[in-house]
């Protein structure tokens, strides 16, 4: 039964197939799209890389993290108390900063989390994201309720962020950087020390491994990357607040996760795609009469994942290669 | 801090706990018994407390509103429960939150669309609309006594009905352990519709009570959602009575942290909630 369920990471020629050719898209993309889109397809890789890092825990790890937003939000805010006012920040030392000071925030964070299982663990990581989301929101010297501005984007050996191109660009290294990180973590002895920890942590306990300091790394590992997203996202779209790491964006990760499927990488990749693509699929929905669809965007997306979910009990996402095992 | 401040003080504490104690039985209970991670809870009193806004509206009278804002919200509740939740037991705690989460999307909307995005205010009911003075400068409102009052009562109500009574007795023993008591003749799925809809309607009740202290705005479930985690968390998973305790704990870290340390007034609950996970990883009165 074991042997099954290991292979469910390896994923299928189809996915392969459809992920090259993804990346061909994304490389030519900037050549033919429009600023706006090029914008707004930026936007979707760096929510890409937010859902990996999530998946890192919800998928391989077994953990699931309704807080994961507030690593995500902090290392904007790193960058937005580092950006002077008037010049840009330089990218190689504000980015390794952001993406350390959220990993510190994880471990911090995950010293305390990761004791707790299930039903704990989901509410203890909301709590924790509130408590960030409060403190930033509640004091005004962090920026307030209001959030901060970075005037000038960061920028640094040869690259400026201004350039939307350039800042694709650099986005689309991170992802695919990101993605072949986690894929290879996936089949080293440390991932699949983290899958023994999902499928079974007693027995994986049994055999010597001590499960607090796994899931305390992937934790921490998971806050890292979240936080290159976040740093990202900041020097996207300019300015940041309190709802970065709000209670919707780390819950919006999740269903991210969900849609593409769990545990692989490549499903949480596809799914952030595929999310974003619905959200502005209900967003620009037509006015029908008097009513107008698309403003009640919210109606259909929380009826899509209340009901749709309710209606195929055996969804496991775009990508869930061979589904076996109990 | 004069003894007339430490007084307001004190009374604001116990109010605000006991109403969080209110919101946190039914989700601790509905976590304990049918093992729900319920997102949604906070969207209950959000509705309660529209509901009362709604209600007073139309018939000028809140006690009204309140009475029949609860009979709503009990059968509101048991739909819920045997139309959507009922099916979502035995699932994983990933569909649980999703589908509570999309929930909350559909409350939110439905309340935009029929209440609109505005802050609105419930009046203060003319016969408690006065204050006792305390000192030359220092008054308290007679409508927060009656809160504290009301909040008690029902307090004090649940207490009996979950440690005193037949039916208390069944939901501690589905709490305990579901599959035993079910073995054992009780009836679990009746008794899942009936500690379903008690949560949701002592939700929306203290939603309907605080509305004309707090006023009434969209997301307001969001925040109190969250303390309610904190609540059960520090009180432990299924257990009415540490959910009493680590309600009026919290309660007073709040309320003398926002007095006494304001900057860090809203991180002073979780670093309660820290400490506890620290030494009693399972809450303070785990079963």
């Amino acid at each position: 039964m074991s042997t099954p369920q290991g292979h469910l990471e390896t994923l299928p020629r189809s996915v392969q197939l459809l992920m090259g050719l993804g990346l061909i898209a994304l490389l030519s993309f900037p050549f033919v799209g429009q600023d706006f889109y090029i914008q707004m397809v930026t936007r979707m890789m760096i929510l890409a890389i937010f859902a990996m890092s999530l998946d890192l825990l919800q998928g391989i790890t077994g953990l699931v993290s309704l807080g994961h937003a507030a690593y995500f939000g902090f290392a904007g805010y790193v960058l937005a108390f580092l950006s002077p006012a008037d010049a840009p920040a330089s990218w190689f030392i504000t980015l390794p900063l952001a993406i350390l000071t959220s990993a510190l925030l994880a471990l911090l964070i995950g010293f305390f989390v990761v004791r707790t299982q299930g039903i704990y663990f989901i509410m203890v990581t909301m709590a924790f994201a509130q408590m960030v989301y409060f403190l930033f929101f509640d004091n005004k010297e962090l920026g307030g309720s209001d959030g901060l501005y970075i005037n000038v984007r960061p920028a640094g050996w040869g690259l400026d962020f201004e350039n939307k191109q350039v800042l694709y660009f650099f986005t689309l290294a991170c992802l695919v950087l990101t993605y072949a990180f986690l894929r290879r973590l996936l089949w080293s002895p440390f991932g699949r020390t983290l899958n023994g920890i999902r499928l079974n942590e007693h027995r994986t306990q049994a055999l010597g491994y001590n499960s607090f300091n796994y899931k305390l790394t992937a934790f921490t590992l998971a806050g890292a990357l979240a936080g290159m997203a976040g740093y990202l996202w900041a020097a996207q779209s300019g300015y940041v607040n309190p709802e970065l790491m709000g209670f919707h964006m780390s819950a919006h990760a999740i269903m991210m996760v969900i849609l593409g499927g769990m545990g692989n990488v490549a499903g949480a990749l596809i799914g952030a795609f595929g999310f974003e693509l619905f959200l502005h699929f209900f967003k620009d929905l037509p006015k029908v009469g008097e009513f107008d669809l698309g403003k009640h965007w919210q109606l259909w997306m929380g009826t899509d994942c209340a009901g749709g979910h309710h209606c195929t009990p055996r969804f496991d996402g775009l990508v869930a290669p061979q589904r076996c095992g109990p | 801090m004069d003894l007339a401040n430490f007084f307001i003080q004190l009374l604001n504490s116990v109010q605000y706990g006991l109403l969080l104690f209110l919101l946190a039985a039914g989700l601790t209970l509905i976590f304990g018994i049918m093992g729900v991670v319920n997102l949604a809870h906070g969207a209950f009193y959000m509705l309660g407390a529209y509901m009362a806004y709604a209600l007073t509206a139309a018939w000028g009278n809140l006690a009204l509103a309140i009475a029949a804002g609860t009979l709503l919200s009990v059968v509101f509740g048991w739909l819920l429960e045997k139309i959507l939740f009922r099916h979502f037991y035995h699932r994983s705690h990933l569909d649980q939150v999703l589908l509570t989460f999309g929930l909350i999307y559909i409350f939110e909307e439905l309340r935009s669309m029929l209440w609109g995005d505005d802050v609105h205010n419930v009046a203060v009911p003319a016969l408690l609309d006065w204050s006792i003075q305390l000192t030359d400068t220092l008054s308290y409102p007679a409508y927060r006594l009656f809160m504290l009052a009301m909040c008690s009562a029902l307090a004090l109500a649940l207490w009996f009905m979950i440690s005193k009574t037949k039916l208390g007795m069944k939901i501690r023993a589905g709490a305990f352990n579901s599959d035993m008591a079910q073995s054992l003749g009780i009836n679990i799925v009746r008794l899942h519709s009936l500690v379903f809809a008690m949560g949701v309607a002592l939700a929306a009740l203290s939603g309907m009570l605080i509305s004309p202290l707090s006023s009434v705005y969209p997301h307001m479930g969001a925040q109190v959602l969250i303390m309610c985690f904190v609540v059960v968390v520090i009180g432990g998973i299924g257990s009415v009575r540490g959910a009493l305790t680590a309600a009026l704990l919290v309660g007073l870290v709040d309320t003398f942290g926002k007095v006494l340390l304001p900057q860090f007034a809203s991180m002073l609950v979780y670093v309660l909630m820290a400490l506890v996970l620290l030494y009693k990883p399972e809450g303070l009165f785990k079963q």
